[in-house]
């Protein structure tokens, strides 16, 4: 909503800069998003008021035409000019040579230039809107206010500053001049004149000529009309123009003008029709017919359908009640009679018929927002009166009012306890009965302790005490409120397992070196293909109103997020190794409409060297291992044990994938991408491992071990090495498995392997580190010899393993 | 040379073998000197071997001289080879010397997503005043993420959330799933399911159909807060409110709330701080106006409360909603949201 100063101070005074005031109705509520100064950089010598003496025939050209402007002081001016309006007598901006313009041709803002236009020169310019930066109008000149002074420098007569509102949707009455003055008055003290409505009537009684009926109450509440007869219809004078320039509005004509001028001032959407066009002078305001069409004002033709409330006379609908008129009843320069409409219709049901049609207006944006049925007849007075004055005529004797919901003002109790009750401060009634008067509200009776006031006619959100209590607090200043701490005693809070394990994962991962990454929700249904997302998911969850086809559906893995985070990553970088990792959530589908199960995942991708290049150590790529160790380093530090074996992926490579498990429940997968996928995110020149473990099976799992501790044995550990010859395909740990069994077995780990020259077709060397300890005692050389003696007996028998020599 | 053992005879032993120990260059010659003064036939063995071809007087004298020297130069010798000892390892020492100066052994290191951190942050300050923390679905039903909130439908206080919606109509033609626009849904579950005293944060996802540039995503982050209890008071809300601000953007900072609008609460602010660059006269961080908009909050509305089967006479409270990115961007000088979700290490890895 756009305020332009010298709009508002028709009603009230503003003895402030323009940004103070701005900031003081932005602390109250509106906000000011910007104040933009029209004519600010105007130059007081260059750019004057001047009046259009004669206007003569370019001789060379039929299109241009050469005004003679009277300057003042004797002074007087011929331009060059290809306006069509430019006519004698009219007051109109000047510019002089060397005045700073936005040019039409570069729209860029030069200094103008003497210049010979079709043979005759021109020594300055008459201006358009467009070109004093003020509007996008360029088919014509601006014209001034007949008082503008001749001579005065332009700024003066058209200078301004225009605050820009961003009025919250609770506040419909700050859709107006009016609504602001009111505000401005409540934050200064002033007071606010409000325009008069009264008007002559000197036609014959407007029952006698026109009817209205509300068949549909509950979508409208009210419906005022008035009738003005034999008006004449033409541009509106210039100080009307001006305004709604200003105010961001096109001027139409005089008629248009004034219902769009009012409907800036109070708030209340009007609409003129030509009265001539409604069949039978009548107008029923009722709901669309299936079928019916109707060709509006927006150059469209709209289906209608039933709730859409309509305006209609008996040969059919007229307009869309409360959103936009039709074409065949607008008013139009062969118009005699005007039946103004100033009319409350439902906001539900207007927001619904405007999102049927499409795109909102100026009307559907105030109705939407719930305004006060009281504005209408006001409204309807200050256009009738404003029609009247400037287009002529005469109107008809009283007017319709129709208002079949009537409602009583609303009264609402506050008392001294709810307010510090919220407020956490004492404020005397006699304060808070101040403040409210400032903004119009009206004590009805009260005491000390509580009150009832009734809101003003045109505040449509004040229903509730809470609501007058902010109305206090908004316009004295939060900072009069103290600031506390809160006195009451702090509720108890439940443990949160599942997040916190979470949050040890996170940390687990980031000190196994891994970069957390963050990626987006929605994806791709390709997306979701090519990394086998959807496997067991019938149809993940759409977007109904997507925002592009990337951006279509709701994820059900992580997988695709973190390669395309590789994937740009590597096109920054490509000889760097990264170590990523999201934790986040998957949506699975449920059935019947259920919200989606929102299962949280965490998901790993590591690629590229495993280090920087170093002096110390060769270069090598990074692959199953180092996802496994990543893994291993998170389980270690969240205190679990993992188990791997050899298991299959859809995307990843057979031989190279393993399921990781606990306790023989699976908790994920690890293992190398195949090619094929790689291939899909500009991966394909590396290797990339990943690991995926749905984060709730972790914590099932991790959740069952025992909370128990087993104490340290007080006696030495001895380490024995083991090598030995066994069969390829026997896992490593299942040889583990039996090694660690031996009671007298700590641990044991592999730290060699070999197939190759020495070792038999078909099956490797494989070494073991073994640590011997006992709960009970120090081991002797020769228990050592003996326990070590059993482990290689197993293997032999189970695994069909030697010793190697 | 008189054969016989003397005084004069010891004394020159002694210091001859006090100049030759102090001259032996290595741990080596400390065995050869050893040897030639205190070994079997070293020169000092062989004066006590021989006193006994002295008359008694004498006997006593050189010998008791003889000894005293003999235990002399064994302490002496024990500091020279410490001396020696010490001087080798030195020399061992500047012999291994390496350059300091090549990097280390390459060990890779992790990061939190400045997100995730900005998050803790936040979350943390309030766990200190009290506050649970809970999350929500990101999924959410109409009717918690409006309806329940004040924001029925058909009206145009819900054009301030753009709404993705979920593909799902249901028998009455609704569409009842969305991506939530803000975290305030949890306000209704939690108030649901809960009896006062609440007192909660709620960090999470949420989602608007909005272009994006650089100060706006259509996926962010927001931390939600909500205390509910008899007596909780607007003053409360700025203590907290404040606090807050001080905690995270320096204890200096001043506080200024103006009053918005928000159907969920009444009366509804929005709090600024004080620039923290600027100090309020003015600069790019605050784009000139000295003052930092960060968090909408307010009284949670009767309405609410009454909807979650709260009485809303005796109970009352504040909640708040604050954009995660928009605070760890003013904290780090971050001038483009999309940097957030680009996830270009280059940028991840200063955090």
């Amino acid at each position: 909503m756009l305020i332009p100063i010298s709009w508002l101070t028709r009603y009230v005074p503003v003895a402030m800069p323009p940004a103070e005031l701005a900031h003081k109705l932005t602390m109250a509520g509106t906000e000011i998003d910007s104040v933009e100064e029209i004519g600010a950089d105007w130059e007081r010598d260059k750019l004057l008021v001047g009046r259009v003496v004669e206007v003569n025939p370019h001789p060379n050209a039929d299109r241009l035409s050469l005004p003679t402007i009277d300057l003042g002081g004797g002074e007087t001016a011929t331009v060059v000019c290809g306006a069509p309006n430019v006519a004698a007598g009219q007051k109109i901006a000047f510019a002089r040579e060397g005045a700073m313009l936005r040019s039409n041709r570069s729209g860029k803002v030069e200094p103008l230039k003497a210049a010979k236009i079709r043979g005759v020169l021109s020594s300055g310019m008459v201006c358009s809107e467009r070109e004093l930066g003020i509007g996008d109008d360029h088919d014509g000149i601006l014209t001034l206010d007949a008082d503008a002074p001749i001579g005065a420098p332009l700024v003066d007569a058209l200078g301004d500053a225009t605050l820009d509102a961003e009025v919250t949707p609770n506040r419909p009455d700050c859709l107006s001049m009016l609504g602001i003055a009111r505000e401005v008055a409540a934050i200064t003290g002033a007071q606010v004149t409000e325009p008069d409505t009264a008007y002559t009537e000197s036609g014959p009684p407007i029952d006698s000529l026109a009817q209205v009926r509300i068949d549909d109450p509950d979508l409208c509440g009210r419906y005022c009309a008035a009738l003005i007869q034999g008006v004449q219809v033409g541009p509106s004078p210039a100080w009307l123009q001006a305004a709604l320039i200003k105010a961001g509005q096109r001027p139409i004509n005089n008629i248009v003008d004034i219902t769009n001028f009012v409907m800036l001032e109070y708030g209340q959407p009007m609409h003129a029709f030509d009265f001539d066009k409604l069949k039978d002078g009548a107008v029923i305001v009722r709901q669309a017919r299936e079928g019916e069409r109707l060709a509006t004002l927006d150059d469209e033709t709209h289906d209608l359908e039933p709730p859409m409330l309509v305006i209609a006379d008996p040969s059919g609908p007229v307009a869309i009640a409360g959103v936009v008129g039709g074409v065949a009843t607008s008013v139009t320069e062969a118009t005699t009679s005007v039946l103004l409409e100033s009319a409350n219709f439902d906001p539900a049901n207007t927001h619904r018929a405007k999102s049927a049609i499409g795109e909102g207006t100026e009307s559907s944006y105030r109705f939407e927002r719930g305004i006060r049925a009281d504005l209408a007849p006001r409204a309807l007075g200050r256009a009738a009166a404003l029609l009247l004055e400037i287009a002529g005529g005469s109107a008809a004797a009283g007017i319709i009012d129709e208002y079949p919901g009537r409602v009583d003002p609303p009264e609402v109790r506050v008392t001294a306890q709810r307010l510090r009750q919220v407020l956490g401060m004492a404020a005397p009634m006699e304060r808070v009965q101040r403040v409210l008067e400032s903004l119009g509200f009206r004590r009805i009776m009260g005491n000390d302790d509580e009150m009832v006031i009734e809101a003003p006619y045109w505040r449509a959100d004040v229903r509730i005490e809470d609501d007058v209590i902010e109305e206090f607090a908004r316009v004295t200043g939060y900072d009069e409120i103290p600031t506390t701490a809160m006195s009451a005693p702090i509720p108890h809070q439940a443990p949160r397992p599942f997040e916190d394990f979470r949050e040890r994962v996170r940390d687990a991962l980031v000190s196994a070196g891994m970069q957390e990454v963050l990626t987006y929700s929605l994806t791709s249904r390709e997306t979701l293909d090519v990394v086998n997302g959807l496997d067991g998911i019938e149809e993940p969850l759409r977007v109904a109103n997507p925002m592009s086809r990337d951006l279509h559906v709701l994820r059900t893995s992580l997988r695709a997020g973190i390669l395309k985070t590789l994937e740009s990553n590597r096109r920054v970088s490509r000889g760097e190794g990264f170590r990523l990792f999201e934790i986040g959530r998957v949506f699975i589908p449920n059935p019947g409409g259920a919200l989606p199960s929102e299962n949280q995942v965490a998901v790993g991708a590591l690629c590229g060297p495993r280090g920087p290049a170093s002096w110390l150590s060769s270069q090598a790529d990074m692959d199953f291992f180092d996802a496994k160790g990543a893994l291993e380093s998170m389980f270690a530090a969240i205190g679990v044990h993992a188990e791997f074996e050899a298991a299959e992926d859809a995307i990843m490579h057979p031989g190279k994938t393993a399921r990781v498990s606990i306790g023989g429940r699976a908790v994920g997968v690890v293992g190398e991408l195949l090619p094929r996928v790689l291939d899909q995110f500009d991966l394909e020149d590396a290797a990339v491992a990943m690991f995926e473990i749905p984060l709730d099976a972790l914590f099932q799992a991790a959740g069952e071990r025992g909370a128990g501790y087993a104490p340290a044995s007080k006696f030495p550990q001895a380490e024995r090495d083991i090598a030995l010859i066994i069969d390829e395909d026997v896992p490593s740990a299942r040889i583990q498995q039996i090694i660690d069994r031996h009671k007298l077995v700590r641990s044991s780990r592999p730290f060699d392997l070999y197939t190759g020259e020495g070792v038999p077709a078909g099956r490797k060397s494989i070494a073991y580190r073994i640590v011997f300890q006992s709960d009970r005692g120090t081991l002797t050389a020769k228990l050592i010899d003996r326990a070590q003696g059993d482990v290689i007996r197993q293997l032999q028998r189970e695994l069909g393993a030697e010793l190697r020599a | 040379m008189n054969d016989r053992p003397s005084l004069q005879q010891v004394e020159e032993v002694r210091a001859s073998a006090a100049r030759e120990l102090d001259a032996a260059p290595d741990i080596q010659s400390l065995d050869e000197w050893r040897i030639a003064y205190l070994g079997r036939g070293g020169r000092l063995t062989r004066i006590l071997r021989e006193l006994g071809g002295l008359p008694p007087d004498e006997r006593r004298a050189v010998g008791s001289a003889a000894n005293s020297a003999k235990s002399a130069l064994e302490e002496d010798l024990e500091v020279r080879r410490r001396e020696l000892h010490r001087a080798q390892a030195s020399a061992n020492l500047l012999a291994e010397r390496i350059d300091v100066t090549l990097p280390g052994r390459p060990t890779p290191h992790g990061r939190l997503h400045p997100i995730t951190e900005t998050i803790r942050e936040i979350t943390e300050v309030f766990v200190s005043m009290g506050f649970g923390v809970e999350e929500g679905p990101e999924v959410e039903l109409d009717r918690y993420n409006f309806d329940m909130l004040n924001i029925p439908k058909e009206h145009p206080a819900r054009d301030m959330w753009d709404t993705l919606w979920i593909d799902h109509v249901d028998e009455d033609g609704s569409r009842p799933m969305l991506l939530r626009t803000h975290t305030s849904p949890m306000q209704a579950r939690i108030m649901e399911t809960t009896e006062p005293p609440v007192r909660v944060v709620v960090p999470g996802k949420a989602f608007r159909y909005e272009a994006t540039d650089a100060t706006h995503e259509w996926h962010f982050h927001q931390v939600e807060g909500l205390a509910v209890d008899e007596g909780i008071t607007f003053s409360d809300l700025k203590g907290a409110l404040f606090e807050f601000a001080r905690r995270i953007f320096g204890e200096e900072r001043r506080v200024r709330f103006r009053c918005d609008f928000f159907p969920f609460v009444e009366p509804g602010v929005d709090m600024a701080i004080d620039c923290f660059k600027c100090g309020g006269s003015g600069c790019r961080i605050c784009g000139g106006a000295g003052w930092i908009e960060i968090l909408g909050a307010g009284m949670v509305h009767p309405s609410v409360l009454e909807g979650v089967g709260y009485d809303s006479q005796k109970y009352t409270g504040f909640a708040f909603g604050m954009g995660v990115e928009r605070i760890c961007m003013l904290r780090r000088g971050i001038d483009d949201i999309r940097l957030f979700y680009s996830n270009d290490l280059r940028f991840l890895r200063q955090f």
